[in-house]
């Protein structure tokens, strides 16, 4: 199967990977995870504002717009230490906003917007709505073109920080196909966000009805560039999501060993029963296995076939390692797992949270057998 | 010692090397040929098995950086590495001697007197006298440490008495190398052990074929009552026959004594399976059509996909840092469990025909899947069960607090 890659790195990767792995550590213990819960902006301006001034937003964008000119391989170590640290900011939404606008937008439309994303300027996309389903293509949310004007009409749901950013991708249809508007969101109408209630505490999702709104065609990628966008969209989505689910994966498995490590019952250390400590390790090696497949999917990344293989294979097992370890941290746990205080019921939301934002680790292996057996 | 090849003598060696094995390779001799070492079961294939390495032995390919005074060919390494090459190219049968030149001849050559090693190592190269190992014992199987099989010194001699299983060619082997008990008395389990390279075909060793699981042999359990054997035959001191059989398993890797060449397993080529999927059918369409095995077939090739790229990454530091020894660690589980899982996966391609084995002309590719199958279990047990294989990883790679 020649669609199978490798795995590599490149030295500016890993340099970031140090420097994330310290920066999400330190600044994102616990506490302040569990204190930014019941925060209405749900993270720290602060630490937002170090993360544009890192430089990190502009990893992937090029040059030419202010980037730094490298690519979507040299975010994934940054995105998984997010994830091992639960620290919640846009920085994926807006990455993926970027990615998008490289994708399908015009040389004014990256003009005008990434060099303020590449400065700190949060985003996201617009993409699900009432259907619930994982096809990107499967949408109502509809244009009317009128002279230069585009009238927007529906809802979209789960968009990720909406009450953040400056700048929403949404995905349309306008004489049945789908586009993408560019929409600022100060266009909308007061009362267009609701703050939906959802399984991840530590995210803020919204949405958005666009009832009304109304764009400049301008302000639409063009038609024939729709499937290379939805195309990109699913690719840095697969990637950055499995960068934070893996992340978080490592971090689910450490905690439930410090308690494996400490816990006593009937005289013993509990790990020291084969009955925690075998699936311990067998969860162990399934996290090992997504991160092999992650920096595999860094490393394929822009190869024609290789990549989406790499990132499907990347996304499934992050998400089936990512749901696992968390599962059986709560139950590892005892009665302490069943209470809100015990970090593994954050890790097993989170991983709810992914699943549902790019199609499950199933639903990733029905994509990717795809490509590897017709 | 020879130097290293010019670019233009390894080009010529590696020509010759794969016309030779591309003109006397037999793959299909009209029998099953054994993919391990520890498969070999008629007279047929071992008679067959052993002649082959013979004959790789006589033209220079096996052995070739082993010193020439003892019989081999005195070149560098990167010469063996070249033939082995050519042998998995033209898909080779096995070498046979797995225990004399894997584990015994390393350990002659690296401590072995002059004398040992001129005794030794040519007939094991030739296949003239085959080795086998007796470690594993009734009652210590994963518990090697524990080893209690008795050997008592007499004058000039050891007397033995005991028993040791798994013993592969051990009906058919001229040595052993035997891990017995000089010292009851010790500090620790250890400490008791003693090394011996024992003659197999003398009064009070028995031994008596095991058949396995696949109605096949391949082992024999090894019985030793009163076995004398000379005092000449214990290697490394008395005491130190834990450190002995623990240095004959980092031969493998071929730091201290150069690599013999050649292979004594044939790795199952997983994406054979892939094929026989992808080929097969189910209810009259291709079998990979039916939702349910395209989701474990995907979710196979992730896994394989995983091991293979693992294997590479276990080399990367930069990707390595926060538990070096997971990777290396957990290999030998996760591989020997995904090949089990996989060759019982392929019993359900086959519908109907997964009822036939080895020996009717009915079997799908003769049996081999079904073999496969039922033979994948002795890596997830031999060299220390998959159970054991947690508790290693558990303990050593995650810091858990051990089971005992």
């Amino acid at each position: 199967m020649d669609n199978l890659g490798t795995i590599g790195t490149t030295e500016e990767q890993i340099e970031l990977l140090d420097v994330a792995t310290n920066f999400c550590r330190d600044k994102s213990p616990v506490d302040k995870v569990r204190g930014l819960i019941d925060d209405d902006l749900g993270y720290d301006p602060s630490i937002w504002k170090e993360i544009g001034e890192l430089g990190w937003l502009a990893i992937a964008i090029p040059e030419a717009h202010d980037g730094v000119g490298l690519s979507m391989a040299e975010v994934v170590p940054i995105a998984e230490q997010m994830g091992r640290n639960l620290m919640s900011t846009p920085f994926g939404s807006t990455t993926l906003a970027a990615q998008a606008l490289l994708a399908g937008g015009s040389e004014a439309q990256q003009a005008q917007w990434l060099p303020k994303i590449a400065a700190g300027t949060a985003a996201t996309l617009a993409l699900r709505e009432e259907n619930g389903d994982w096809d990107l293509s499967n949408i109502d949310v509809t244009g009317a073109v009128s002279g230069d004007t585009v009238t927007l009409s529906g809802k979209k749901q789960l968009v990720q920080w909406a009450a953040s950013v400056d700048l929403i991708i949404a995905s349309v249809k306008i004489d049945d196909m789908v586009r993408f508007a560019l929409i600022e969101r100060s266009a909308l109408a007061d009362g267009a966000l609701r703050r939906e209630t959802v399984i991840d505490e530590t995210t803020r999702s919204y949405e958005v009805t666009l009832d009304g709104v109304t764009v400049s065609v301008d302000a639409l990628f063009d038609a024939d560039r729709t499937r290379e966008t939805l195309e990109k969209i699913e690719l840095a989505a697969g990637l950055i999501h499995a960068a934070e689910m893996t992340g978080g994966a490592q971090a689910v498995i450490d905690y439930t060993l410090e308690y494996l490590k400490t816990r006593k019952q009937f005289g013993k250390i509990i790990g020291s029963y084969q009955a925690l400590k075998h699936p311990t390790v067998n969860n162990y090696v399934e996290y090992e296995k997504a991160r092999t497949h992650l920096y595999s999917a860094a490393h394929s990344w822009g190869e024609q076939g290789r990549g989406e293989v790499a990132v499907l294979m990347a996304a499934a097992q992050a998400h089936s390692s990512y749901a696992t370890a968390a599962d059986r941290s709560i139950q590892f746990h005892g009665g302490f797992g069943f209470t809100h205080d015990c970090d593994a019921q954050l890790h097993r939301r989170k991983a709810i949270m992914g699943g549902a934002l790019i199609g499950d680790a199933a639903y990733q292996r029905s994509k990717l057998a795809n490509l590897l057996f017709d | 010692m020879a130097g290293k090849p010019s670019a233009a003598e390894l080009k010529d060696y590696t020509e010759q090397a794969d016309a030779w094995f591309k003109e006397n390779t037999v793959r299909d001799p009209g029998f099953m040929l054994p993919l391990t070492f520890m498969e070999v079961s008629t007279d047929q294939q071992f008679d067959f098995l052993r002649d082959w390495q013979r004959k790789v032995y006589e033209a220079g390919y096996l052995g070739a950086s082993w010193p020439k005074e003892y019989g081999g060919g005195g070149l560098h390494s990167d010469y063996q590495r070249a033939a082995t090459r050519a042998m998995k190219k033209y898909d080779a049968p096995i070498m046979l001697n797995a225990i004399g030149n894997g584990w015994a001849g390393p350990l002659i050559l690296d401590l072995g007197t002059e004398e040992q090693k001129q005794k030794y190592i040519k007939p094991m190269l030739s296949a003239e006298d085959i080795w086998c190992q007796g470690f594993s014992e009734p009652e210590n199987g994963s518990d090697l440490g524990n080893a209690q099989l008795k050997a008592v010194k007499d004058g000039d001699d050891y007397v033995l008495n005991g028993s040791k299983i798994w013993t592969s060619l051990g009906d058919r082997a001229k040595y052993m190398i035997l891990l017995a008990r000089t010292d009851f008395d010790a500090p620790n389990k250890y400490a008791g052990l003693s090394f011996f390279l024992s003659p197999m075909k003398i009064d009070g060793i028995t031994t008596s074929r095991i058949k396995k699981l696949t109605g096949e042999y391949g082992f024999v359990q090894t019985f030793f009552t009163d076995a004398r054997i000379s005092a000449d035959c214990l290697f490394g001191g008395e005491g130190n026959g834990w450190s002995m059989a623990m240095k004959t398993l980092e031969y493998e890797r071929g730091a201290k004594v150069k690599p013999v060449g050649g292979f004594f397993v044939k790795e199952l080529d997983v994406m054979e399976i892939v094929e026989l999927a992808k080929t097969s059918l189910r209810n009259g369409k291709p079998l990979l059509d039916d939702p349910v095995m395209r989701d474990k077939m995907t979710q196979y090739m992730i896994d394989i996909q995983a091991l293979n790229l693992n294997n590479i990454r276990r080399r990367m530091p930069q990707l390595m840092q926060d538990r070096p020894m997971g990777l290396p660690l957990m290999n030998k589980l996760a591989r020997t469990e995904l090949i089990r899982e996989l060759t019982e996966f392929s019993l359900a391609f086959q519908g109907t025909k997964a009822g036939y084995y080895v020996g009717d002309e009915n079997a799908v590719d003769d049996g081999y899947w079904h073999r496969s199958y039922l033979n994948s279990f002795s890596a997830t047990i031999g060299g220390g069960t998959s159970e054991i294989q947690r508790n290693i990883v558990g303990e050593h790679a995650l810091g858990l607090p051990k089971t005992r």
